[in-house]
């Protein structure tokens, strides 16, 4: 197989042709910040958390959607991304209504934990306190929009995956939200299998299963690897 | 210089003029039936018209009253062009009442001394002089006048006007204002010409040849070379070189390809793209045709937006008539489809455009792959804007040379622009890149009257590329309107609206209009235009309500510089442009529309301490 090297945030990194720069920081062993970005998903590019600034390029490219390049320098973690993402975090709290005390995602929650890591303490933006529908018809599990940060991964989890496309994403701009068939109740959609995928998929705790309480969403043990293994990684050759 | 004003004679090869051409076959009134002119009535004023020759005197057989495109002058709109003795002349229907479209408002007699008057007058003094007044609808006259009589152009024998109803004006534009002869006309050659509904009129001059040209002399990479060696930009806004892109696309791995004309012109104040669409489809078809030819392309679609109807029915009568003709279409190695959007300004963006096309949701996409590698259906795909595939044809007729000619050294040929706001002529321009703004807005487009009781008055910016663009301050205005000189200015060139901005405009509302857009028109799906867009109004909001400390204009800026950096596609990436732009010109007047900073205030704009380097998450996913 073909490899190409190239230097991230200083290190020098040999990864297969064809791994996008996602995938080849992670071979760096250094982390990247994603919400958007599920092993195993078409990666979209729409949380901008993984940009990084390729030398001899102006803009910002997303790690998730880039292909690694014979030869790139690339930086993942200069002041400048910092701020940036730190804002980022903060207008995705602003916009929905993340409540983590009373959250049943606190805890196993990405958006929560990237806050954590990216030391942010509090919005400089104020809270948009949207108005939003829960949407509990569905035997096993429930929709609370308010904690929907419109990553997609349900979305893109239930068409690729379980073939079954019960969710889309309707309106526009900040009007966007998640719909469940054709914007039906998430429990009189015939195409949901209920295999629970969306809500392992889920980042924050905005799909979750009716019988967890305040912080009892737990990741599934090994799914997140089984993904990565199967998708994300370009295969290894056999032994 | 053969201008005939707005309606600039189209300069074509003799050989090609010879073949019996529309343009001059004696008497003609050529009535602008494009949308600027519709709202002032021009349906009912051509129908009038044409009702009116049906009963007048023989003496009017002779006159042919064809509906065209764009005449240019849009704010005096409904325009007739007059061709016959001593003509060409224009001429504007106006009403005394505002709130009237004067083109409904004309009586049958009143349109039938205009009918008799153009089709006898013998020069256009004569029907200049000519007074609709005196022709007031019987209905309105006082009680026992005398009805009006046959004389077309005399007003002696006409009744006194009546007091009440509507009163119509009728005035000659003069074509030796800057307006029109600063005018070169090559997108629009024809526009305002030839009627857009006849496919023969478009034959009869020319249009078409080249795209036979390609196909019985011509190799597309000869086309290819001819259209690099021109200079053409796109004239979307981001100015990527057209023969580049076309050789990205036709030099792909075999198979099939797509061309894609982006008729989605969406930006307030831009209405170039539209009067091409009413004024010349077929030199639009044609264009993107010759496109198709030189990338190997065999199937192409046109993608129009749904608010302009007219636009939408004139090109789907042209692909028709070319269909019929065997122009396009089965056995000409051509398919070219209509598709009508849907109301979302992004679609303009091309990878959303393309989507749309598909039937997905109109949602741009991560570039690279760029659509010359990945587009349609994941083949190659050639995707331009109206105006550059329109200028296409004159280059394969005129040659690259005589193209690069026009123009500046990295801006070639010409660039339309539609002039709108509170300029006193509103309307449409083509001139050669790198005119100044002066010429454009003060010379051609006559400055902004004086407010009353401002000694100076006039322009006090200009804002180009809409929403994705920025306002050029008064002071400014000497810049050459070229890609490069208004993208160090802030602004950029965007697709070739140009809203003229007078002394009573606030700049900081005028950035708060535009940021108000793009939050009504981000699609939604990266973040930072979707959520950042909405705080970027309402801190505007903010302002203008006085409630801003000027340390807020810092966060303002911090977060525009945020939302410019990191947003997936040009919309967002382009958004805060507009309040980039009014901030470097104009930041005085954000600074005077803030309150005192409170000792609060100053507390809190400390700057935050910048997060701790990356680890590896704790808790969620690996």
């Amino acid at each position: 197989m073909a490899a190409l090297t190239l230097r991230i945030d200083g290190q020098a990194v040999a990864v297969p042709a064809g791994s996008s720069l996602l995938a080849a920081t992670r071979l760096a062993g250094l982390a990247l910040p994603v919400l958007c970005h599920l092993d195993g998903l078409t990666p979209v590019g729409a949380c901008r958390l993984c940009l990084v600034a390729i030398e001899g390029q102006s803009k910002l490219q997303p790690a998730c959607t880039s292909e690694a390049l014979e030869g790139q320098v690339v930086a993942t973690n200069t002041a400048e991304l910092r701020e940036l993402r730190r804002m980022a975090v903060e207008l995705f709290f602003a916009e929905g209504n993340h409540v983590c005390a009373y959250c049943v995602a606190s805890g196993a929650c990405e958006l929560q934990a990237m806050a954590v890591t990216l030391g942010m303490d509090h919005s400089r933006f104020p809270y948009q306190y949207p108005l939003r529908d829960v949407d509990a018809s569905h035997p096993l599990f429930s929709l609370d929009a308010n904690r929907c940060i419109l990553c997609s991964r349900c979305v893109r989890v239930c068409a690729e995956l379980e073939g079954a496309h019960v969710w889309d994403i309707a309106g526009r701009g900040r009007h966007c939200r998640l719909v469940a068939g054709l914007d039906q109740p998430w429990g009189e959609v015939d195409a949901c299998t209920s295999c629970g995928q969306c809500v392992e998929a889920c980042p924050t705790g905005a799909l979750f299963h009716k019988d967890d309480s305040t912080a009892e969403k737990h990741p599934h043990p090994i799914r997140a690897l089984q993904l990565r293994r199967v998708h994300d990684l370009p295969p290894r050759p056999d032994p | 210089m053969a201008t005939v004003g707005a309606l600039p004679r189209p300069r074509e090869p003799a050989g090609e003029l010879a073949q019996g051409s529309p343009v001059t076959p004696g008497r003609q009134l050529r009535c602008c039936t494009a949308s600027g002119c519709r709202a002032g009535g021009a349906g009912p004023l051509i129908e009038a018209l044409r009702q009116a020759q049906a009963v007048a005197d023989p003496a009017a057989n002779g006159l042919v009253i064809k509906s065209v495109g764009c005449l240019r002058l849009c704010s005096r709109g409904p325009l007739l062009a007059w061709d016959g003795p001593g003509g060409p002349a224009l001429f504007a229907l106006g009403s005394t009442d505002p709130g009237t479209a004067p083109g409904a408002a004309i009586g049958p007699e009143q349109a039938r001394a205009l009918v008799l008057a153009a089709a006898t007058a013998p020069g256009p003094d004569t029907l200049a002089a000519l007074d609709l007044e005196a022709w007031r609808p019987q209905a309105l006259l006082p009680e026992g006048s005398p009805s009006p009589g046959p004389s077309p152009v005399g007003v002696a024998s006409a009744p006194p006007p009546s007091p009440g109803g509507i009163g119509l004006t009728w005035d000659q534009m003069d074509l030796d204002h800057p307006f029109f002869a600063l005018q070169q006309p090559l997108v629009l050659l024809h526009c305002g010409w030839i009627d857009p509904d006849s496919i023969e009129e478009a034959l009869a001059l020319g249009t078409y040849g080249q795209w036979r040209r390609c196909r019985s002399d011509l190799s597309p990479e000869a086309v290819r070379a001819m259209v690099h060696r021109s200079g053409l930009r796109g004239r979307g806004g981001a100015g990527y070189p057209t023969g580049l892109k076309w050789d990205t696309v036709a030099l792909q791995p075999p198979g099939p390809r797509f061309v894609v004309c982006n008729a989605d012109e969406g930006d307030p104040g831009a209405f170039m793209d539209r009067s091409v669409l009413e004024g010349d489809p077929h030199r639009l078809l044609e264009g993107l045709a010759i496109a198709a030819f030189a990338v190997g392309a065999e199937s192409g679609f046109l993608y129009v937006r749904a608010e302009y109807p007219l636009a939408i029915e004139r090109l789907r009568r042209a692909l028709k008539q070319a269909h019929q003709k065997g122009i396009l279409g089965p056995g000409t190695g051509l398919e070219l489809e209509l598709r009508v959007g849907a109301g979302a300004y992004v679609c303009g963006e091309e990878t959303a455009l393309l989507q749309s096309i598909q039937g997905q949701r109109g949602q741009p996409r991560p570039r690279p792959p760029y659509p010359a590698q990945s587009g349609l259906w994941g083949a190659p795909t050639l995707i331009n804007n109206v105006e550059t595939l329109a200028v296409v044809p004159a280059i394969l007729r005129r040659g690259a040379e005589w193209f690069a000619a026009i123009g500046t050294d990295t801006s070639k040929g010409t660039k339309v622009f539609s002039l709108s706001g509170a300029v006193r002529r509103t309307g449409l321009v083509e001139v050669p890149m790198g005119t100044s703004l002066r010429t454009v807005v003060e010379t051609m487009g006559g400055g902004v009257p004086a407010a009353p009781g401002s000694p100076g008055g006039g322009v006090k910016a200009v804002q180009t590329g809409g929403p994705s663009g920025g306002c050029i301050p008064a002071h400014l205005l000497d810049t050459p309107v070229d890609y490069e000189s208004l993208q160090a200015l802030g602004s950029a060139m965007g697709s070739g609206g140009m809203v003229v901005v007078g002394e009573a405009m606030a700049m900081p509302e005028l950035a708060r209009h535009f940021m108000h857009f793009s939050v009504e028109e981000s699609c939604g799906k990266c973040l930072p235009c979707r959520a950042g867009t909405v705080q970027l109004e309402q801190l505007l909001d903010r302002l203008l309500a006085g409630l801003a400390e000027p340390g807020e204009l810092d966060q303002l800026e911090q977060l525009c510089r945020m939302v410019k950096a990191t947003s997936l596609c040009g919309l967002g990436q382009a958004a805060p442009n507009p309040v980039l732009s009014a901030l470097r010109h104009f930041r005085a007047e954000f600074l005077a529309a803030c309150r005192a900073e409170s000792p609060r205030a100053a507390f809190a704009r400390e700057p935050f301490p910048a997060g701790p380097a990356l680890g590896p998450l704790p808790g969620g996913r690996p």
